[in-house]
């Protein structure tokens, strides 16, 4: 597979949200508003660019070589969670607006799957060190294409009389739903 | 809500404190591997094995883990034991532990239990972690039972692989697509809230 359809592939197609749903959580929750979401966005794109290239290097360098997969668990939560860790402090140092903005699901983007599943889906497909970095950027653009779509939408549903059982949640999924829907669109996009 | 009895510890999540319809979590589990029960009731079963084993090991040593370090330690913790319930998986029910794919190993982020982990299992006794565990597992499961159960039989007309309605039936091919995922899921979500405000206002 050329990159050019890996990366479109990664956005559109196979939707981290859309198709495997990973990062509900953050889907759901930091979805109210459109700046909220696309710092999220941004900082979910950034972690998973790091965490390709690190998490391909512990897996084709260390775990691989000698015989630890099944240290692959394990050793990709740890450095999740460090990466995260260390762009928490990052923006807390450089932009306090920012930081202010993803109050806690900054550290939450430590168990949140779409990070995680980057990396084992990366060592599932095995692809080789460009392909898992072309794979990370584009699920990261996917992710935030997806959660500024829908803080979009929400932000237009706040104004809409929606039935009460169906308010937060309710209508947030089945929006989600009818993404998922439109986006199955792009299937015929790349063979 | 603080809970006093042993049974309260365990009902309270089935419903009250539900984790996917009161709290909203472990929704990427929920929505993915719901397209037919047996993924849903295998990944009930996988999640409620690491839930329980980390609950009763994380109470069991919470007084020797630094509270500064806890995150992470309960972090390997849980990894170690989602590592077990992958490598039992793939070794006895290989077809199921293909078709969950990623998601077994993914149950290591799944915030019910680190949840559980931070919020009951590292403040109580043993016993009553294991019971808030157990409750929370089923309550898990209970939830992954009902979604799969509408999904399989609206999207293939059958249950448990066996086809259950006649050859009148046209499958909604929707449902077994992702789009049927969340839609469904609204829509129970909209149906609990209902429910609860029922039941308060009695």
């Amino acid at each position: 597979m050329d990159l050019v359809s890996l990366l479109i592939g990664a956005i559109l197609i196979n939707n981290f949200v859309l198709h495997y749903f990973l990062g509900i959580c953050p889907f759901l929750g930091v979805s109210k508003k459109i700046d909220a979401a696309m710092s999220m966005g941004l900082a979910v794109t950034f972690v998973m660019t790091i965490t390709a290239v690190v998490s391909w290097l512990v897996n084709h360098r260390i775990l691989i070589p000698y015989g630890l997969d099944y240290l692959q668990i394990v050793a990709f939560i740890l450095v999740i969670a460090s990466l995260v860790q260390l762009v928490e402090m990052f923006i807390r140092k450089t932009s306090p607006p920012l930081y202010q903005a993803m109050g806690i699901y900054l550290p939450l983007i430590t168990t949140n799957c779409a990070i995680m599943g980057l990396a084992l889906l990366a060592a599932l497909k095995n692809y080789d060190f460009v392909e898992a970095v072309v794979f990370g950027v584009g699920s990261g653009l996917g992710f935030t294409l997806a959660i500024v779509l829908m803080a979009a939408i929400r932000e237009q549903l706040d104004l809409a009389d929606v039935p009460e059982p169906l308010r937060g949640a309710g209508i947030a999924l089945i929006v989600a739903g009818i993404m998922a829907l439109a986006f199955l669109g792009f299937s015929g996009v790349i063979k | 809500m603080p809970s006093k009895t042993a049974a309260e510890d365990f009902f309270k999540g089935l419903w009250l404190e539900n984790p996917v319809f009161r709290q909203m979590l472990g929704m990427c589990p929920i929505l993915a591997v719901t397209n037919t029960v047996v993924n849903g009731l295998a990944m009930g079963l996988a999640t409620s094995f690491v839930l329980v084993s980390s609950s009763f090991l994380i109470s069991l040593i919470k007084k020797l883990i630094p509270s500064q370090v806890r995150i992470a330690s309960y972090i390997v913790v849980i990894a170690t034991f989602v590592t077990i319930a992958d490598r039992l998986l793939a070794a006895y029910f290989w077809d199921i532990s293909k078709a969950l794919g990623p998601f077994v190993p993914l149950i290591v982020v799944n915030c019910i239990i680190l949840g559980r982990a931070e919020a009951f299992a590292s403040k109580n006794t043993v016993g009553r972690s294991v019971l808030d565990a157990l409750g929370m597992s089923a309550g898990f499961i209970l939830a992954l039972f009902v979604l799969s159960s509408i999904r399989e039989i609206l999207g293939s007309g059958a249950f448990l692989g066996f086809r259950i309605l006649g050859p009148w039936f046209e499958p909604w091919i929707i449902m077994v697509l992702p789009a049927g995922a969340f839609i469904t899921l609204g829509i129970m979500m909209a149906i609990s809230i209902q429910v609860e405000r029922k039941r308060k206002r009695g």
